[in-house]
């Protein structure tokens, strides 16, 4: 049987009972709809993480002491005697013999919860004290006035770059606040520049805190003894070179802080080892969500079939007629699955079209609670769910069309 | 070419219903010859019915032999029986059978879907309806159409592979004597015509009476040949 001819049977017979048709393409549709929302969702909260963890910077690693490992909680704690990280640890690896791969360092000391006051409003922000490396390797802008520079660090000046959300809580506005002034634990600081922007909100906010320099914050706002800091944020000479960074880190706090290989009191992270952890945990989640959808699929397919052998038993005599006429068995069987493939193919159409159409709302609903999660149909998710409904409309399709196929010609046509 | 389109030798078909053993055929032979008009008569539960599916291919006898058009139809795997229905037989039935769905234009360009000619499936659809009578209601849907117009499709279908031999089960059954007469009229036509073997399977004396020559069946045997 040609393929034109079996397309205008699949059609006239399709669309003698459209209800029937539309009915059972339906139920292919919300299954396909569902399995692309539910990947698109889980895609864009995987783009969201990862670009805020590229944020970091794609060749930046931060160390910190084991007590405070900042990216892995818990990391480094059963280690006892742990050595904060001082200043020297921080200049000893700018050592461009023993860390080729390092090319800036950034000290930082952070507080958490400090208040902020000013044009009558009290908040509470994040407060880091960072030298002026920290700036191009953290890759932060301003959108208004300019970071501090070496001279202002030196001379403990009191000087701070806002965030934008720090910005409009306290003055309700994200511009004209160079020179204004901020009170942080009750010391007066001059706002010199407004950052720009970060967005994301998942690793706190980062629109939210106040820049000062290292000394002025070790004076006045996060009090730490002697010259302890933080953290240490570690620029790689190029993402490449991160690997071989980490491994210098390592060797230079090893030597310094006395400690043996695997009993480190200090932690090591690039932001390549995030982002590994958080692909496979999205990866995981875009399954599950993907992995329930489809089971509506499933339910569509049989729905598929139903209706299928529905369809065999009424057109009993049309097949035994058909046979009568010359057709072939697998002439029937062409027939049936032509059919049922249709229909599933018709409903991944539709179904993914809607899937679309829910990911954008989704989308939107997210936007408007304040969530950065904009869902992505990847092209990924089309073909499988292409893919997935065609195969469901051939398997559950298969049953129906092979009862259809063996009859046998004497006893259809006899059937009433 | 063969002269004989059916010689069939010692065919027996037995079926088993349940416990019993029902013997349908029990070594009928026959021959008709091309071009004949025949009639197959008998009670119900004769075993007409099991002759004509086994004549027409729908069925294999459990045993004898059937020779169609000069083809050994015994021992032939499903697929190239449906090729012998094909191109060999065109079916009548009592009922019609056509689909509802569809143009009667369609119902006849069904066959064609089947064979390897369905170029000019149009046009032989055409020329077939025409040859019927029916080519001004070939758009109609069978709903649309007569008991004798539908019927007519039919036989249109049946002609449309140019089959050597037309088979008809009781194909005025449904119908009232005038159109069944008709129907009659235009079968015996075509026999004539195109020389096309003519078999009916009919209850009716006044059908039979009207064939070359009427077979009488009973019991799964040939009762009487009358001439």
């Amino acid at each position: 049987m040609k393929i034109n001819r079996v397309l205008r049977e699949t059609f006239t017979s399709l669309s003698a009972n459209k209800l029937r048709t539309g009915l059972t393409v339906l139920g292919i549709v919300i299954g396909v709809a569902a399995v692309i929302a539910m990947m698109s969702v889980g895609q864009g909260a995987q783009n969201s993480i990862t670009s805020q963890i590229n944020s970091i910077g794609t060749n930046v690693l931060s160390v910190s002491a084991g007590s405070r490992a900042r990216f892995a909680p818990g990391g480094a704690n059963n280690v006892r005697n742990i050595r904060e990280l001082t200043l020297a640890d921080a200049q000893a690896m700018i050592d461009p013999f023993q860390a080729p791969s390092v090319l800036a360092i950034a000290p930082i000391l952070e507080g958490g919860n400090i208040s902020a006051a000013a044009n009558g409003q009290t908040t509470t922000t994040t407060v880091n004290g960072v030298t002026t490396s920290y700036f191009s390797i953290r890759n932060q802008q301003v959108t208004e006035g300019a970071f501090f520079n070496d001279q202002q660090v030196s001379a403990h000046a009191r000087v701070a770059v806002i965030g934008v959300d720090l910005a409009t809580t306290l003055f309700g506005q994200t511009t004209n606040l160079t020179g204004q002034t901020l009170r942080i634990n009750g010391q007066t600081f001059t706002i010199i520049g407004v950052l720009k922007s970060q967005g994301g909100s998942s690793f706190g906010s980062a629109d939210n805190q106040v820049i000062i320099p290292l000394t002025t914050a070790r004076d006045r706002v996060v009090k730490r003894p002697g010259t302890s800091v933080d953290g240490i944020y570690v620029q790689a000479t190029s993402a490449a070179a991160v690997p071989e960074a980490s491994t210098q880190i390592s060797n230079i706090m090893r030597l310094r802080h006395h400690v043996a290989v695997g009993k480190e009191d200090f932690s090591v992270l690039s932001q390549q080892s995030l982002l590994t952890t958080a692909t496979s945990i999205t990866g995981i989640l875009t399954t599950v969500l993907g992995g329930i959808a489809a089971i509506s699929l499933l339910v569509g397919g049989i729905g598929i079939m139903n209706i299928m052998l529905v369809s065999v038993v009424e057109r009993t005599r049309e097949i035994g007629l058909r046979k009568a006429l010359g057709a072939r068995n697998q002439d029937i069987m062409t027939q049936f699955l032509a059919e049922s493939s249709f229909l599933s193919l018709l409903g991944g159409l539709i179904g993914i079209l809607l899937g679309w159409l829910i990911s954008l709302l989704i989308g939107q609903i997210a936007s408007a609670a304040g969530t950065a999660l904009s869902p992505a149909v990847s092209l990924n998710a089309i073909l499988l769910a292409t893919g997935f409904s065609i195969a469901v409309g051939l398997f559950f399709g298969i049953y129906p069309a092979r009862r259809a196929a063996r009859l046998e010609p004497v006893e259809a046509l006899r059937y009433e | 070419m063969e002269d004989t389109v059916i010689r069939a030798d010692g065919l027996t078909k037995f079926y088993r219903m349940g416990e019993v053993e029902v013997q349908a055929l029990r070594g009928l032979s026959l021959q008709i010859k091309r071009g004949e008009a025949v009639a197959i008569m008998g009670p119900s539960g004769s075993g007409k019915t099991t002759l004509m599916n086994i004549l027409g291919c729908l069925d294999r006898p459990t045993g004898g032999e059937y020779i169609l058009d000069g083809e050994k139809v015994s021992g032939l795997t499903d697929n190239q029986l449906a090729g012998i229905r094909n191109r060999k037989i065109g079916f009548i039935f009592q009922s019609f059978n056509l689909l509802q769905r569809t143009s009667a234009l369609a119902n006849v360009e069904l066959p064609m879907s089947y064979s390897d000619q369905s170029n000019s499936a149009r046009e032989r659809a055409v020329a077939a309806l025409r040859a019927v009578g029916l080519e001004s209601r070939m758009k109609h849907r069978p709903t649309e159409l007569s008991g004798g117009e539908q019927q007519r499709v039919a036989i249109a279908r049946a002609l449309v592979n140019e089959p050597a031999i037309l088979m008809a089960d009781e194909p005025t059954g449904n119908l009232d004597s005038k159109v069944g007469q008709e129907i009659m009229n235009l079968l015996l036509t075509l026999n004539r015509e195109r020389n096309t073997t003519l078999l009916i399977i009919t209850h009716d004396p006044r059908i039979s009476a009207q064939t070359q020559r009427t077979i009488q069946i009973r019991d799964g045997m040939i009762e009487e040949n009358l001439q």
